[in-house]
């Protein structure tokens, strides 16, 4: 129950939240704006799913902003002036992009290098790239993209549910099932929870720590296609900032950020209270959107905190009332 | 307070003029000084006075990192300053802008360190809060436009100089002066190294840790903040959307680079002041090269990686091993 908490919680908030949002301004409470609410986080989806890994492993990835950037620029050039079909540069960009989040991974293990600053130096280094291959706004113009464009599922009440809102909530699935159902999500969970048992238990540190970053690295790829397609170019200056974003909702989703605890389901509802939140300064109309920023800011701060008040709880109740709180940092 | 630096430093003193070396090949009027309206010019001085901004965060940054701590959060800290400053600029002395300003990044340092050292939250996550929330809060200060104002006296923190040295380069040195003076002169220093290498074992030996660590997150908050105004005063307005973005990562860099460990325990300011110059010196020959500046990211991503990989116990050991053959 006390594991399932932080989830509770932030599905309560959310819930409280579009309840709020929906009695003053009833019309958020329509198929339309939360079939938006998917479409329009869809890229920031796609990230958090490989967040919520490397996160409950104990890592934390910053470089998956960059990586946006570089994928949609590689799109716009693979397509536009190198004439390969989107199809062939999907794949190639999605291969490049795992490459590159392996090679991460391996330095974080085997030269037992911080992840945060490993994966900063993968921020600057595929943001560089992506400013080298071209510093402007490249459109993308390609017959799949109008296709992608213009298909959705129609629902009643004007809703549509886009492709690329449909792809978000596929990753989310398939990143569930692997996560709470798979050795490999276990694993996962045993990394986070120390490094030394797990490797003592016999599990290969190693691959799982390269998978994990590779996973990460795949989705921000593939998220990269999603924003492409979302916007129908490439831009070196995409994504900035969109690791945080992504951070603060795993977290807010209940993630623990120390790692060993979370839940996919948290992460989606994270990425909801977002949106909601941006949706809700887009109704209102006189709000400004630095509000954003700073609720979000507010919800990860009272997140953490509730955080580390269960964690200091469980503690207690493990070693005993009144014993010394001596929490090793990491 | 012993000058040590020479052995400590040789290899980032080594790489600051090989540096300054290449910048003079590429650019052979890159060593000439002149005086103008009392004032130095050239691109050397220039390294030392756009480095200013940098130089004053890794000075903050490398206390924080030294007890195992980071600040993600300094740029946004500079964004809200230089908010205030430039808000109060024109209407308001000299001294309560300045006192608001800097007494804003020392609130924020405060925030971070109750959230690290009362708290106990992980330094990346305290920070992270402030690092998102901090921008939205200069934006609204400045309501979301670039606040410009005309006060001469803020100006000069920018664009002035004393006795012909850029008022940055200045207040940089004053500061490391300042800050040398306090940390070396005292046990001070010592202290934060204790806190860093072994904060329950410190506590033990009664060093108030919790104090240590709210001290540098608040000193690293006041090195952010008289950033923040510089640059402010230096473009005469303050864009809370851009001003120092993407600086916290510099400032990082620049105590990777000044070494020597990046989990704590020990630490130099001057070598993580050195190693802000590096950073400002190879953005400057890149710009005089005539290279696309794009390609300054993918440099700074190579020296990142080079500098740790140096400095992970493997490679030493394999170094050692290597040694050991020859000799």
């Amino acid at each position: 129950m006390r594991r399932h908490l932080p989830v509770l919680v932030t599905t309560v908030v959310f819930l409280l939240g579009f309840l709020f949002c929906a009695i003053q301004y009833p019309n958020i409470a329509s198929t339309r704006v939360v079939m938006n609410l998917f479409t329009d986080n869809a890229f920031l989806g796609i990230l958090a799913v490989g967040m919520t890994f490397v996160i409950i492993s104990g890592g934390i990835d910053l470089s998956v902003g960059s990586v946006i950037a570089f994928t949609t620029v590689f799109l716009a050039l693979a397509i536009g002036n190198w004439g390969l079909s989107p199809g062939m540069a999907f794949v190639l960009v999605l291969g490049i992009t795992a490459l590159f989040g392996a090679a991460m991974g391996a330095i974080i293990h085997h030269f037992e290098v911080p992840p945060f600053i490993v994966t900063l130096a993968g921020m600057f280094l595929a943001r560089g790239v992506a400013f080298l291959m071209s510093t402007e706004s490249l459109p993308i113009d390609a017959a799949l993209y109008q296709e992608v464009a213009s298909f959705s599922i129609h629902l009643p009440g004007g809703g549509r549910l886009r492709i690329i809102g449909m792809m978000m909530l596929l990753v989310f699935l398939l990143g569930g099932i692997v996560l709470h159902y798979t050795r490999f999500g276990t694993n996962v969970f045993a990394l986070g929870g120390g490094r030394t048992t797990t490797a003592l238990m016999g599990v290969r540190v190693g691959r799982i720590t390269v998978a994990i970053y590779m996973l990460s690295s795949l989705l921000a790829g593939l998220a990269g296609i999603v924003f492409s397609f979302y916007t129908a170019s490439g831009y070196s200056l995409t994504g900035v900032g969109v690791e945080l974003d992504t951070i603060a909702a795993v977290v807010i989703g209940g993630t623990l950020l120390s790692g060993g605890a979370g839940t996919m389901f948290g992460t989606f509802i994270g990425i909801m209270i977002q949106g909601l939140i941006q949706t809700y300064i887009t109704f209102d109309g006189s709000l400004s959107s630095w509000w954003i920023k700073i609720v979000t800011g507010l919800l990860l701060f009272l997140f953490i905190v509730l955080q580390q008040l269960l964690t200091h709880l469980a503690r207690r109740a493990t070693t005993g009332a009144g014993e010394k709180d001596t929490q090793a940092r990491p | 307070m012993s000058i040590v630096l020479p052995r400590k430093g040789s290899a980032q003193i080594g790489a600051f003029i090989l540096i300054l070396l290449i910048n003079w090949l590429v650019s052979p009027q890159f060593f000439d000084l002149r005086l103008q309206d009392g004032r130095l010019f050239g691109s050397l001085v220039d390294v030392f006075n756009r480095g200013a901004p940098v130089m004053l965060l890794a000075m903050g940054m490398v206390l924080v990192i030294a007890t195992r701590g980071i600040d993600l959060s300094v740029g946004a800290v500079m964004a809200i300053s230089g908010a205030v400053a430039a808000t109060l600029a024109d209407s308001h002395s000299i001294v309560i802008c300045l006192g608001a300003a800097l007494g804003v990044g020392l609130l924020c340092g405060l925030w971070n360190g109750i959230l690290v050292a009362v708290l106990r939250i992980q330094p990346i996550v305290a920070t992270l809060i402030l690092m998102v929330a901090g921008r939205g809060i200069a934006q609204l200060i400045t309501e979301g436009r670039i606040v410009t104002f005309t006060s001469r006296d803020l100006a000069w923190f920018g664009g002035g100089s004393l006795f012909g040295v850029p008022a940055p380069v200045v207040l940089a040195v004053v500061a490391l002066v300042v800050a040398l003076a306090l940390v070396r002169g005292t046990a001070l220093g010592l202290m934060i190294e204790a806190t860093g290498a072994n904060a329950e074992a410190s506590r033990l030996a009664g060093i108030d840790t919790r104090l240590m660590t709210v001290a540098v997150y608040m000193w690293c908050g006041f090195c952010a903040s008289l950033a923040g105004v510089i640059v402010a005063a230096d473009i005469l307005g303050a864009d809370a959307n851009n001003a120092g973005l993407w600086l916290e990562l510099d400032a990082i860099l620049a105590v990777v680079i000044g070494g020597p460990s990046l989990f704590g325990g020990r630490f130099s300011l001057v070598l993580a002041v050195l190693g802000g110059l590096i950073i400002q010196a190879m953005n400057t020959g890149i710009l005089l090269s005539g290279y696309p500046p794009e390609l300054n990211l993918v440099i700074k991503a190579t020296v990142v990686l080079v500098v740790l990989l140096l400095q992970t116990p493997r490679l030493i050991a394999f170094k050692d091993r290597l040694f050991r053959g020859t000799r």
